[in-house]
């Protein structure tokens, strides 16, 4: 765990940058977490993160974000270069997607 | 007479049935179980199929040798379960009433899902070990084989037994080495996962162990579909990976049942409570095993766990009193990693796979996150403890709930 000061907020996030408490963030926070990304977000972003925060506790995956209708997989991989899940989980400020082993 | 129905002959449905039976008055509850296979696998074995280990034969027996008396059982598809009105219909107009239902129709591989991938080379320069047909045919397969690429790819999370892939590709380096042909096979690991594993003690372990034996990993690659004329398996950022045989495990799904039903999230999977094992949505409805979507392993060793505490729930239920038992996610891995040698693991819900010693603390005899050829024995006696202990719902001197006692952070 670790401490870290985002758009003037202090807030707790894990080693790899996850936030630890959910409730603290702001759309300001996800602005910011995005440009260390090199993402600059539109509502499109934005559309997928609230979706992604909605559906945080229901196992998300690559495949359902894929299926709500705001964007197909190949659209999220456009939105969130690299690893979509994992780039958006972060910048919605949930956990980590921890797929169960 | 109160009815109570399983839907699922598998392991999960074959235990509930006869836990159930001992415990329930044959006077006053009425147990039946459904499903539409009469031959109940030993799924464990399939792994051992293609590299001339097991035979079919020493996977498969009748489920009606696992069914005690007393347990009425139909063998019939499932049209749908109409939860509103505690009945379930079945082929050519059946109907079934329940006042407690059990799901526990498991999960299946579904390749249709993922584009190419069932197509011109399918079943013949592609396959999955997930069901005895797959396995057969590249046995076959391998038998001839004069070596090349083998790409092992998983299409998508989650998915059936999370450490059988590994075990495959553990055992093809063992199988070509044996051969006298390793030197001619590239063997190729491609995840959707970050690395080997998903916890970090067991990923560096699993991960040390597939570097020493030469095979390449290649991480957080999402299957978008499959080009059976370059023979390359293309993800959705652009990467491809040519290859000469794929094995693969394709996209998991629960029973398409359950989707006719309306109880299933986006891959037929029901919502369920994590620790009462109660559907989300229906007072008398529990599930059991791969069929529900708890964040655990979909395998063998969950379900024989999950089912002590559905038992000790379903006697709640029905006696109409709060659920006590609280599962804890607890699942117990043998990985067979070549050469007899073999790796286990166990952990919950909470608790990642940790070194240690199992059942018994600093004794074992078994090693956790270990390479001993004590953990490959214990993976070939399972067999005969499945067929006779396990599937009847005998005690095995091993807790349901996950301890502590004997690993190390």
């Amino acid at each position: 765990m670790a401490q870290k000061t985002v758009a003037g907020v202090n807030l707790e996030v894990t080693d790899d940058g996850y936030l630890v408490d959910s409730s603290q963030w702001t759309e300001e926070i996800a602005k910011e977490i995005a440009t260390e990304e090199n993402i600059e977000l539109n509502d499109k972003h934005f559309e997928v993160i609230k979706f992604i925060r909605k559906n945080a506790d229901s196992g998300l995956t690559i495949r359902k974000v894929g299926k709500s209708g705001i964007v197909d997989i190949k659209g999220f991989y456009d939105l969130f270069p690299g690893g979509p899940l994992k780039m958006s989980t972060k910048i919605a400020g949930i956990q980590k997607p921890t797929s169960c082993v | 007479m109160k009815k109570i129905l399983i839907l699922g002959a598998g392991t999960g449905g074959t235990i509930m049935a006869n836990k159930l039976r001992k415990a329930l008055d044959r006077e006053e509850w009425d147990i039946t179980i459904v499903d539409k296979h009469k031959t109940h696998y030993y799924q464990p074995g399939f792994l051992f199929i293609p590299f001339g280990i097991y035979n079919k034969q020493d996977v498969i027996k009748p489920k009606a040798d696992f069914i005690p008396a007393g347990v009425n059982i139909i063998y019939s598809d499932i049209d749908k379960i109409v939860p509103e009105n505690n009945k379930v219909l079945l082929e050519e107009g059946r109907v079934l009433n329940y006042d407690f239902l059990i799901v526990a129709t498991g999960t299946r591989v579904d390749p249709t899902e993922t584009p190419g991938l069932k197509d011109e080379l399918w079943q013949k320069e592609i396959f999955d070990f997930y069901t005895v047909e797959g396995a057969v045919a590249l046995r076959e397969f391998f038998e001839t084989w004069q070596g090349g690429r083998l790409v092992m790819n998983i299409a998508e999370l989650p998915f059936k037994c999370p450490v059988a892939p590994l075990e495959f590709v553990f055992l093809a380096d063992e199988y070509f080495t044996k051969a006298g042909i390793r030197d001619k096979v590239d063997i190729i690991y491609v995840t959707p996962l970050p690395g080997a594993f998903t916890k970090p003690k067991s990923t560096k372990m699993l991960g040390e162990l597939l570097n020493e034996k030469n095979i390449t990993v290649i991480p957080d690659f999402y299957l978008e579909s499959v080009d059976n004329k370059e023979k390359k398996i293309k993800s959705y950022d652009g990467q491809e990976i040519p290859f000469d045989v794929l094995a693969i495990v394709p996209v998991n799904k629960g029973d398409d049942m359950i989707e006719r039903s309306g109880m299933g999230d986006d891959l037929n999977f029901i919502p369920t409570d994590k620790h009462t094992l109660r559907s989300e949505k229906y007072e008398n409805i529990f599930v059991l095993g791969d069929a529900s979507n708890i964040p655990t392993s979909k395998a063998g060793s969950v379900v024989h766990f999950a089912a002590d505490v559905l038992f000790d729930n379903i006697q709640c239920a029905i006696k109409g009193r709060e659920l006590r038992a609280k599962f804890d996610g607890h699942a117990n891995c043998y990985i067979e990693t070549g050469f007899g040698k073999g790796s286990l693991i166990d952990f919950n819900y909470e608790t990642e796979p940790l070194p240690g010693t199992y059942p018994l603390p600093g004794i074992g005899p078994f090693g956790l996150l270990q390479n001993t050829k004590m953990n490959h024995y214990g993976k070939v006696i399972f067999r005969w403890i499945y067929w006779h202990i396990l599937l009847k719902g005998k005690e095995l001197p091993i807790e349901n709930e996950m301890t502590m006692a004997g690993k190390k952070r």
